[in-house]
């Protein structure tokens, strides 16, 4: 590059990496973003763009809330192509035990000022019909949306005026940023936002990868209204091993309908693994009797970048001077990307952060 | 003489032969915008061998049947929306 070091390198050109950039960019930083492949073109574009508050913990409540309400700011300068809609989502139960949950998770978000709405069996079928009949009921959160995620990262990529490089990053430490052809890229800051990837640049940061699967179809307007999802994927999204499926299901602004979920631990290849994504559809259906009689038009697979507490890893990296983390966001990462990006800038600017920055600190994993 | 039938295209009737694919009547009756894409633009059978995708119809009630696979019946409902 020409001039002086830039004062921040952002090492990922994902969503995550995007959103640093662009709030750096912001606060006056001069930012270079290295990325591998086509910017957003790895989870980003693998994910479902499901941007969801969720209320499991408070530091997860905070960091999704927060950056929920800075996407709704953003979402109105993107370009069409971002596809936003304020879908909500209804998480639906099979059982009363379920229902129980739904209603825990309803003073839950109400308690932290999130609307959120009971449906019985009568209005769950009127909100959704194409879900099969039986169904205890739900609870509608409308302020959820749905979003393409890749041309968001692309907008926040070009809007921040960061040079964008393109290079392989094989590791990163306090003397730079190596890239595979040998090249060393330095900065005041190197931010690892490399997300699954992040790891294997840098031994000892806690990610590892855990891949999954989706399905889009074909355009069925009308088939799906909201992102609908089961009450036991809290289950199995956070069960700690072995692999899992789980209803996630959203409607696309195209009228095309999305098909998830799948998690899976140490599976390290991109290739669709045929039971998992058949058991993935057959538990789509068991909610969506139709869903097996639309067209799917793809499948493919992408890996969140997972962290043993579930939560990110954002701030400096302990044990050097100048490396910070922007990763782990295990499948929240479109969701939590604008608020990650906050904070790494408010951080980097001694800023006062809108909500607590400590439980997100690497600096809790106990590296020395 | 093969024995001629009819499909509604739209609400409209066409006569054809037996034997005729559905882009082929629709074409034949001067249809050409068979769907819509997803930015609204008119699209027709183009390479009218099932492999573009562009010649989809609903035929009774089923959406994105390739028209150009499709051989017409009697009675057949076809909507290009």
């Amino acid at each position: 590059m020409n001039g002086a070091a830039p004062d921040v390198l952002i090492v990922g050109g994902g969503i995550v990496g995007a959103a640093c950039a662009w709030e750096c960019s912001l606060g006056g930083l001069k930012v270079m973003v290295v990325e591998a492949d086509v910017p957003g073109s790895g989870a980003t574009a693998a994910g479902m763009g499901h941007i969801v508050a969720m209320e499991d913990s408070t530091p997860e409540f905070h960091l999704t809330r927060y950056s929920q309400i800075i996407w709704n700011e953003l979402v109105h300068e993107m370009p069409a192509g971002v596809e936003y809609l304020p879908c909500g989502t209804l998480w639906v139960a099979v059982d009363e035990e379920e229902m129980a949950g739904a209603r825990r998770k309803q003073a839950s978000y109400l308690g932290r000022g999130v609307p959120a709405e009971l449906l019985d069996a009568r209005q769950l079928a009127e909100a959704e019909p194409s879900l099969r009949s039986g169904l205890v009921g739900g609870l509608l959160v409308p302020e959820d949306s749905a979003l393409y995620p890749p041309v968001a990262a692309q907008w926040l990529l070009t809007q921040s005026g960061a040079e964008v490089r393109r290079g392989r990053v094989v590791s990163i430490s306090d003397s730079g940023a190596q890239l595979e052809d040998g090249t060393l890229l330095t900065a005041g800051i190197i931010v690892n936002a490399a997300g699954a990837m992040s790891s294997k640049l840098m031994p000892g940061v806690p990610v590892t990868p855990r891949k999954g699967h989706l399905v889009i179809t074909e355009r069925y307007p009308g088939f799906l209204r909201h992102q609908v999802v089961e009450l036991g994927y809290l289950k199995s999204a956070h069960a700690a091993g072995g692999d899992s499926v789980a209803l996630n299901v959203q409607p696309r602004a195209t009228g095309q309908v999305l098909i998830g979920s799948s998690r899976q631990h140490g599976a390290t290849h991109k290739e669709i693994d045929r039971p998992i994504l058949s058991a993935m559809l057959r538990r789509a259906e068991e909610y969506l009797p139709g869903i097996m009689d639309l067209v799917a038009v793809r499948c493919w697979t992408g890996f969140r970048a997972t962290t043993p507490d579930k939560l990110p890893l954002i701030g400096p990296w302990p044990g050097t001077q100048r490396v910070w983390l922007a990763t782990g966001h295990e499948g929240l990462g479109i969701t939590t990307g604008p608020a990650t990006g906050r904070l790494v800038a408010d951080l980097i600017l001694g800023r006062t952060p809108a909500i607590p920055a400590q439980p997100y600190l690497p600096a809790r994993c106990g590296h020395a | 003489m093969p024995e001629r039938i009819r499909i509604i295209v739209d609400g409209r009737e066409l006569h054809v032969d037996r034997g005729v694919t559905v882009a082929a009547a629709m074409m034949n009756a001067g249809i050409r915008a068979f769907r819509q894409s997803v930015s609204g633009e008119a699209r027709g059978p183009l390479c009218g061998m099932g492999v573009c995708m562009e010649c989809r119809v609903t035929i009774n009630r089923e959406p994105h049947c390739r028209s150009c696979q499709t051989l017409c019946e009697d009675g057949m409902e076809v909507q290009t929306r």
